[in-house]
């Protein structure tokens, strides 16, 4: 390892030990309630207390997101490829996405939870329809800047629409494709943990909503932080 | 080299009937519409035949419909009027035999050396054992040994623009259409772009169009030269270059040269 590695290394950890240190400083200094903020020492023993529990609940909150943005992407790409590819749909259904897009997916939790009820189904629902808008506008983005002078030689050979579409047209989206996806997947956590805010009996987000309450009988946030 | 050597001996047949007709073009016109409703006349009226087994530049300032012109040729663009023929048939769409060079390299960053070369052969399902050999020997023709699977984006320019001109040859096309193919190379590489297409010339029979804005370039490469006007086009003059082959850089510091590049000149109203 050079040097230029051994700093991309350390910095980012001297960094995260850097900010943890004033913290517990901040706190220890300035007689912080722990309802509103627990030193990391605190939230280091109550990771301890409540050893499992956390990591218990998270299998059913990344099922969500795994199959919320599996989803998307089965969904999102065809329907990337028919807007960038066909002229109708585009206009059809392209301000339509973008209308749906400005709507809050938070306030459409609510309706999703009566539709699919406090189950999987649910969040998966909403992590769903936060990752989708990404992958479709990235991808059908990516479908359309396809270099023209590609596509003419593709042309000049007489390649079919298929040809056109499978060697040329998808492959220089794929970047797109990708980045649409990284973005899906951080998005499709946080439409999880929402939608198990909102109802759920099971998962992260359920598991801090409960300690949350608690924090009032007990007076410690620190449960709620070592969820986190 | 069979395959290479089999097309020297077409050439070299073709040669002695060297003056069969390969197109015929006659007053084409091409008109864009712009948006506004407006619309552009590109080329007013281009009449030329073309023949077998030569190369034809198109010379002319930038912007003179010169591309326009070969994209109508490649079938890739539509003619207003006029009648666009290639071997007496009408030009409706693009043709596999035809192949298209353009002005950058145009290659796939996600396809090796061989994968961008194998493209065509790909597209026409003509991709077989085969087709790799050549696209080997072709490599090894214009130089490119040792990057066969390397990706466009650690090469050169100008080897990039040699791997172009490896997926232009590679499917062994009647007709070349070069779009200003070494516009983008600097001085010294374009120089030897220049002798290296005189060399595949040598070894296949295609018949070759090539835009291009340099005066030089169109007198070294071409066996006869169409001056394009300015937009909108039509053909300032014609110039048989007769230059011997083989032909050698030192060609270029003769007399006769300079005097071809003169005329070229007084046509686009450069000189006088």
């Amino acid at each position: 390892m050079n040097w230029a590695q051994i700093k991309l290394a350390i910095f980012p950890i001297v960094g995260f030990a850097g900010i943890v240190v004033l913290w517990q400083l901040y706190t220890d200094f300035f007689d912080v309630s722990t309802v509103v903020l627990p030193s990391p020492l605190d939230i280091y023993y109550s990771v301890g207390e409540n050893y499992g529990l956390p990591f218990q609940q998270t299998w059913p909150t990344t099922k969500e997101i795994l199959y919320g943005c599996g989803l998307a992407i089965i969904l999102g790409i065809p329907i990337a490829v028919g807007i960038a590819n066909l002229r109708i749909l585009n206009l059809t259904f392209y301000p339509l996405l973008i209308a749906i897009q400005s709507v809050p997916k938070v306030a459409l939790a609510p309706i999703l939870l009566v539709w699919f009820g406090t189950g999987l189904e649910s969040k998966l629902a909403i992590a769903f329809l936060v990752a989708v808008f990404p992958i479709i506008v990235d991808t059908s983005t990516g479908l359309r800047s396809t270099s023209r002078d590609l596509i003419d030689l593709a042309r000049s050979l007489r390649a079919t629409p298929y040809q056109t579409f499978i060697k040329v047209q998808f492959p220089s989206a794929l970047p797109f494709v990708f980045s649409g996806t990284k973005i899906a997947v951080t998005l499709a956590v946080i439409g999880a943990v929402i939608g198990e805010f909102v109802g759920s009996t099971e998962g992260l987000g359920n598991l801090l909503l409960r300690w949350c309450l608690i924090v009032g009988q007990f007076g410690s946030s620190a449960k709620v932080y070592s969820g986190v | 080299m069979s395959e290479i050597t089999s097309a020297k001996e077409t050439a070299q047949a073709d040669d002695q009937h060297a003056s069969a007709l390969f197109g015929e073009f006659k007053n084409v016109r091409k008109v864009f519409d712009v948006p506004g409703g407006k619309s552009v006349l590109a080329i007013e009226d281009v009449s030329f035949d073309l023949e077998q087994g030569r190369l034809v530049s198109l010379l002319g300032p930038s912007g003179c419909g010169k591309t326009t012109f070969l994209r109508i040729v490649a079938g890739l663009t539509k003619a207003s009027s006029g009648v666009v023929q290639v071997r007496g048939e009408d030009v409706v769409m693009p043709h596999p035999e035809f192949s298209f060079m353009f002005q950058t390299p145009n290659l796939m960053p996600w396809r090796t050396v061989v994968g961008n070369i194998l493209f065509p052969m790909e597209i026409l399902g003509k991709n077989d054992k085969s087709a790799k050999a050549r696209a080997l020997e072709i490599i090894d023709l214009v130089g490119l040994n040792g990057f066969e699977d390397v990706r466009p984006a650690q090469l050169s320019g100008g080897m990039q623009q040699r791997v172009a001109l490896c997926r232009a040859l590679i499917h062994e096309p009647q007709l070349m259409l070069m779009d200003e193919p070494f516009g983008a190379l600097d001085e010294l590489t374009r120089m030897e772009m220049h002798d290296l297409l005189l060399n595949i010339r040598k070894l296949s029979n295609a018949t070759v169009m090539f835009v291009t804005h340099s005066i030089s370039e169109a007198v070294y490469l071409s066996d006869e030269i169409l001056v394009f006007s300015k937009r909108p086009a039509v053909i300032a003059d014609r110039i048989e270059t007769r230059l011997p082959y083989p032909r050698t850089p030192e060609l270029r510091y003769t007399q006769e040269f300079t005097e071809l590049g003169h005329r070229a000149g007084i046509a686009l109203g450069i000189a006088k």
